[in-house]
């Protein structure tokens, strides 16, 4: 059993062993709320009255021995839903409720409900019909063959990440502010005054929601504590009480307060709207550690209490399953992680200096005694980083179980200022999700969806066609047959590439209008810098940066095939492009020689050969080229990342054999990782050929590498752990992250689920329970290529 | 131009002395230890391993044999090495991967290329190129070369030795090397003679030169049960060690997963003599050592 003390190993294992479901009760709440305030109010103002409406009335819960509190359903492992984004079909909640992996059971009485109240009103009025509704038939059916996924069809934006302003500042403090600001507003001048006024006016209701969420929760321990028999717990309930009579109104004062604080943020975000990657802390070492050095000195908190509270927090992340998904959006992210991601380590924010401190080291604890899905816990190391600091992190990544993944410092920090970011801003920033990169507290940096390259590729050697949906969705761009030159097929390539993204970037524009326009965010806009100062919504450009990405899949799969054709059909002309194509046409079958030409005798990505590498960073760069830099709606910036969450699985599965050698239907590479098996020269070329790519031009990329438990062993096996990540990142390469675990322990889990229940594996930016994966995605994990040193 | 000949080049070496290192395999040896793990090491040309496993006489390398030199006799391809030219399109065109050719020829100037790729890998761990065999320091003029451009860069160097070699090989390399990972087997001559081939003299005479030259030697001893391991074995082998300036052994435990390779090269393994020592014998043999006041480690 984990956890440091009792109360921690009981909260821990309810955590773990309940079943999560689904509950209609935010959806009801909603529901009542717009037929209350539709059509009374702006919208900014629809939204925050509906916000305080959940809060004012949704049950509340407290759990025996917590000392952190709140909720976003009514009780541990509940998702509430959001039919104003996702308006569930009947048929998606049965298979929600049945589904074999990530399922919610969904009762009798709440399928009753949504069938008779929720769907009725929201059929017609979800974002996602809306979006669905404005969708040209091209982008339709490119969404179809799995060309790109779409972020916002089930899901708001979000991917936002807390600085420190809510420790400095209590929402009655953020509530003044907005006020003083709307007396500011010069109806004379400013032709948007008015806009501004309907906007702030929704913040300060969003602000009196938090203030009420905390007030109940004071109320609601004080209640419990009348009734408690146990004094020991009855003191406790009055202490979450008075914790709560502070935070949210008032700043923290305390360490558990500064949690608590935190943690009531995190369920403020989470329940106006059901936006990616939940919220996440950023820089909570930095954040926390003065309180915790405050109390330390007063003598009112010791290192064990400290950890215990945090524990406590754990807990709450690991309670909140991410809303549930279906269709393509379940493909592209098939986990109950909701990707809270945190960054221990990296400088200080506000002096540059080295930033471990005492409370990195106690998170660095925490992650490894709680051996949690959620949060994803990460470290950051910059060169100034210490070693004991950077090995004690890598001891616990040696466990093998994902955690924590690591981050550069400096590539971040370039990376932020390369889009233009104050060098003040960039230091604030760090990773959340699973790799990308933002300025916390001022940056909205929302990820649009997966872009699928080799499938665009394998159009481009079909002239367009697409042999799955059975239609012409690329342009015409001539038979594979016809290029004579390596040239002429790339060119082609780069037409559709042009293509495609300017059909995603297109829907992209009106996705985000639609949202700005009717799902304003108005919370999250108080804790997002600039938003109060512009009187403009968070989904509507009024954080301070605003970044759009477009993630990248199969960068690995693109260069082995683009290395494949270039190498076999033109320079060496082992066979013909009709030869080529026929093999793909048959899946290989019957091609025994073109398909161990193109596996075992060309070159791939990930040996540090330039002749591949050259070719990724080529692709790499036109991808770039074509993405980087371009207008969104809201005057901020398109950029790319280059991470799969899970959706290398579901692109792989749209498509049929490719010329490196890969079968039909099977995976793409995940992140900037190599083809299974192709990385046959060690972890040291791997790294050298992942660092070829721009890593600063991105938006962050993710590296996945597999090692044996053998190979990590001893003292050694650590110094050398940190120099492979000490070298990759001053190569300057983004992120990487470790499973180290055997193989035959996969195969062995594979077949007997039920002797593995714990077996935990990183599977791209997040860690998820072995056997939560689909068998596609365990396979791929299992074929990844095990390092091991000699 | 002088040229190197070499069967593999192993990027994240890190039992072939500290840090990360690269191991450059050079191929070619005067000793023949039968339980040698890179048999295809000790012939100086290329080697053509197959593996009967993996071939399903198809035929294929037979029709792309320019030579004719391929054949099958008793359910296996048999190579002619008179008529090969070692061109290497039977195993380009075999769909099962039966057949190998081990060795390859770089130009000094390739390989230092080569093994440069991982300088910070080297400068982040203190680590560097070990050049090992084979003997490498059979194929002297290119290995000094090679130590000399290594140098110049500022990377370290290691030089895994069977000692078998005239001294003047290792006076020429003694100050571009860093470290000399010196193997020591058998100390019985008799004993050596009956393993190996040959006599120990030149062996240990070289090591007791090369120590009184103060080189910084890392000891190497493989400790194959059956052979070398019984503690009179060890006895003597202390014994001699006590005459020379050492302090750093290494004894590595014999492992016989390099079977399956003399199989692929047609050679018998003598699999019913030699025996993998116990983890509880490696630690009684490291305490006779640590007795006598040596740093030892099991393993590289």
């Amino acid at each position: 059993m984990r956890g440091s003390t009792e109360r921690i190993r009981k909260l821990r294992h309810e955590s773990v062993n309940i079943q999560p479901k689904l509950s209609i009760e935010r959806a009801v709440l909603e529901t009542e709320a717009y037929k209350k305030y539709y059509g009374t109010v702006e919208t900014p103002v629809l939204r925050a009255l509906n916000f305080r409406y959940i809060i004012e009335n949704k049950k509340l819960y407290i759990g025996d021995g917590e000392l952190i509190v709140g909720e976003k359903g009514d009780s541990p492992q509940t998702a509430p839903t959001f039919p104003e984004l996702c308006c569930h079909t009947m048929e998606d909640l049965d298979i929600l409720n049945s589904r074999k992996y990530i399922s919610f059971k969904v009762s009798k009485k709440d399928k009753k409900t949504h069938r008779e109240k929720i769907m009725p009103f929201w059929e017609n009025r979800s974002m996602r019909k809306k979006i669905l509704d404005n969708m040209t038939d091209e982008w339709k059916n490119c969404y179809k063959a799995g060309i790109f996924t779409e972020f916002m069809e089930q899901r708001a934006p979000g991917h936002t990440v807390a600085d420190d302003k809510f420790y400095k500042k209590g929402f009655l403090d953020f509530k003044k502010e907005i006020e003083d600001k709307i007396k500011q507003l010069d109806f004379l001048n400013d032709l948007k005054a008015y806009e501004k006024k309907a906007q702030l006016e929704a913040m300060i209701i969003s602000c009196d929601a938090i203030i009420i969420l905390g007030k109940r929760y004071a109320d609601y321990a004080r209640t419990l504590a009348e009734k408690e028999t146990n004094k020991e717990r009855r003191d406790e309930l009055l202490w979450i009480a008075k914790n709560c009579d502070r935070v949210p109104a008032y700043k923290p004062e305390t360490f558990a307060q500064a949690v608590q604080m935190y943690w009531f943020v995190h369920l403020g975000v989470t329940t106006e709207l059901n936006t990616w990657d939940s919220f996440s802390p950023g820089r909570f070492d930095q954040y926390l550690y003065p309180f915790y050095e405050k109390e330390l000195k007063e003598g009112t908190i010791t290192y064990d209490r400290a950890k215990e509270i945090l524990e406590c927090l754990w807990i709450k992340f690991n309670n909140q399953p991410a809303p549930p998904k279906v269709g393509i959006t379940m493909k592209e992210s098939a986990t109950y992680t909701d990707f809270a991601n945190l960054n221990t380590g990296g400088i200080n924010p506000e002096t540059g200096c080295d930033g471990v401190n005492e409370v990195s080291y106690m998170i660095l604890d925490v992650m490894d005694e709680m051996k949690l899905l959620q949060p994803s816990s990460n470290v950051q190391i910059s060169v100034k980083t210490p070693k004991q600091f950077v090995k004690k992190a890598c001891v616990i990544a040696r466990k093998g179980w994902g955690q924590p993944a690591f981050y550069n410092t400096e590539e971040l920090i370039e990376e932020l200022l390369q889009a233009g970011k104050d060098i003040k801003d960039a230091r604030y920033g760090g990773s959340s999700g699973c790799v990308e990169t933002g300025a916390h507290g001022r940056e909205a940096y929302i990820l649009t969806g997966y872009i699928n390259i080799p499938k665009i590729f394998e159009l481009t050697l079909n002239d367009g066609f697409d042999k799955f949906t059975k239609k012409q969705i690329g342009l015409k761009t001539g038979k594979a047959e016809n290029f004579q030159t390596y040239k002429e097929l790339y060119d082609a390539f780069k037409k559709q590439l042009k293509h495609f993204i300017d059909i995603k970037i297109h829907g992209n524009n009106v996705i985000e209008k639609l949202f700005a326009k009717h799902m304003p965010a108005t919370f999250m806009s108080v804790i997002t810098e600039d938003c109060i100062k512009k009187g403009k919504d968070y989904n509507d450009g009024g954080a301070r940066y605003n970044t759009r990405y477009i993630q990248i899949v199969g960068i690995g799969t693109i260069t082995d095939c683009l290395a494949s054709v270039k190498f076999n059909v033109f320079d060496n002309k082992r066979f013909t492009m009709n030869e080529l194509m026929e093999a793909l046409n048959s899946n290989f079958e019957g091609y025994p020689l073109i398909r161990n030409i193109v596996l075992s005798r060309t070159p791939k990505y990930g040996n540090d050969d330039e002749y591949a590498d050259n070719i990724m960073v080529d692709t790499f760069n036109t991808i770039n080229n074509m993405i980087t830099g371009r207008p969104t709606v809201s005057e901020g910036t398109y950029r790319i990342d280059m991470l799969p969450t899970t959706c290398h699985v579901y692109f792989g599965s749209v498509m049929g054999a490719t010329p490196d050698g890969r079968l039909s239907s099977k995976p793409l590479t995940d992140g900037i990782s190599p083809s299974k098996g192709a990385d046959t020269n060690g972890p040291t070329a791997v790294i050298k050929s992942a660092s070829k790519m721009d890593h600063i031009r991105t938006g962050g990329t993710l590296l996945n590498q597999k090692f044996s438990p053998s190979a990590l062993k001893g003292e050694k096996g650590i110094d050398n752990l940190v120099s492979l990540l000490r070298a990759y990142f001053k190569m300057g390469g983004h992120h990487m992250q470790f499973n180290v675990i055997d193989k035959e322990t996969l195969v062995e889990a594979q077949k007997n689920p039920d002797d593995y229940k714990d077996l935990i594996v990183r599977v791209a930016g997040y860690s998820d329970h072995f056997n939560n994966l689909e068998k596609a995605l365990q396979d791929e994990i299992i074929e990844r290529t095990e390092q091991n040193f000699n | 131009m002088i040229k190197v000949q070499i069967f593999n080049i192993q990027k994240f070496s890190i039992h072939d002395g500290p840090g990360i290192r690269t191991t450059v395999f050079l191929k070619g040896c005067p000793l023949n230890c039968m339980w040698c793990h890179n048999p295809e090491s000790i012939n100086k040309n290329i080697d053509i391993l197959y593996d009967k496993e993996k071939c399903t006489l198809c035929g294929e390398c037979i029709k792309k044999c320019k030579r004719g030199a391929l054949k099958i006799i008793d359910e296996a391809v048999i190579t002619d090495l008179s008529k090969c030219m070692f061109c290497g399109e039977c195993a380009f065109y075999c769909i099962n991967n039966a057949r190998e050719l081990v060795g390859k020829e770089y130009t000094i100037d390739e390989l230092i290329q080569e093994v440069k790729k991982d300088m910070s890998f080297y400068e982040e761990s203190g680590g560097g190129v070990t050049l090992s065999g084979g003997e490498p320091l059979l194929q002297i003029e290119a290995v000094l070369k090679i130590l000399k451009k290594l140098k110049n860069i500022g990377i370290h160097t290691a030089i895994d030795t069977s000692g078998y070699i005239p001294f003047e090989n290792m006076l020429k390399i003694i100050d571009y090397t860093d470290v000399f990972l010196y193997d020591l087997k058998i100390i019985g001559d008799d004993k050596h003679k009956k393993y190996i081939g040959v006599s120990n003299a030149l062996i240990l005479d070289n090591l007791k030169k090369l120590s009184n030259l103060d080189a910084n030697i890392n000891l190497r001893m493989p400790i194959i049960e059956g052979i070398n391991a019984d503690l009179e074995d060890i006895t003597k082998a202390i014994e001699f060690i006590k005459q020379v300036k050492i302090k750093d052994i290494n004894i590595l435990p014999y492992h016989d997963i390099a079977k399956h390779k003399y199989k692929k090269l047609g050679r018998n393994y003598r699999e019913d003599i030699m025996k993998v020592p116990t983890d509880k014998k490696m630690q009684i043999i490291k305490n006779m050592f640590e007795k006598e006041g040596y740093n030892v480690k099991i393993g590289g």
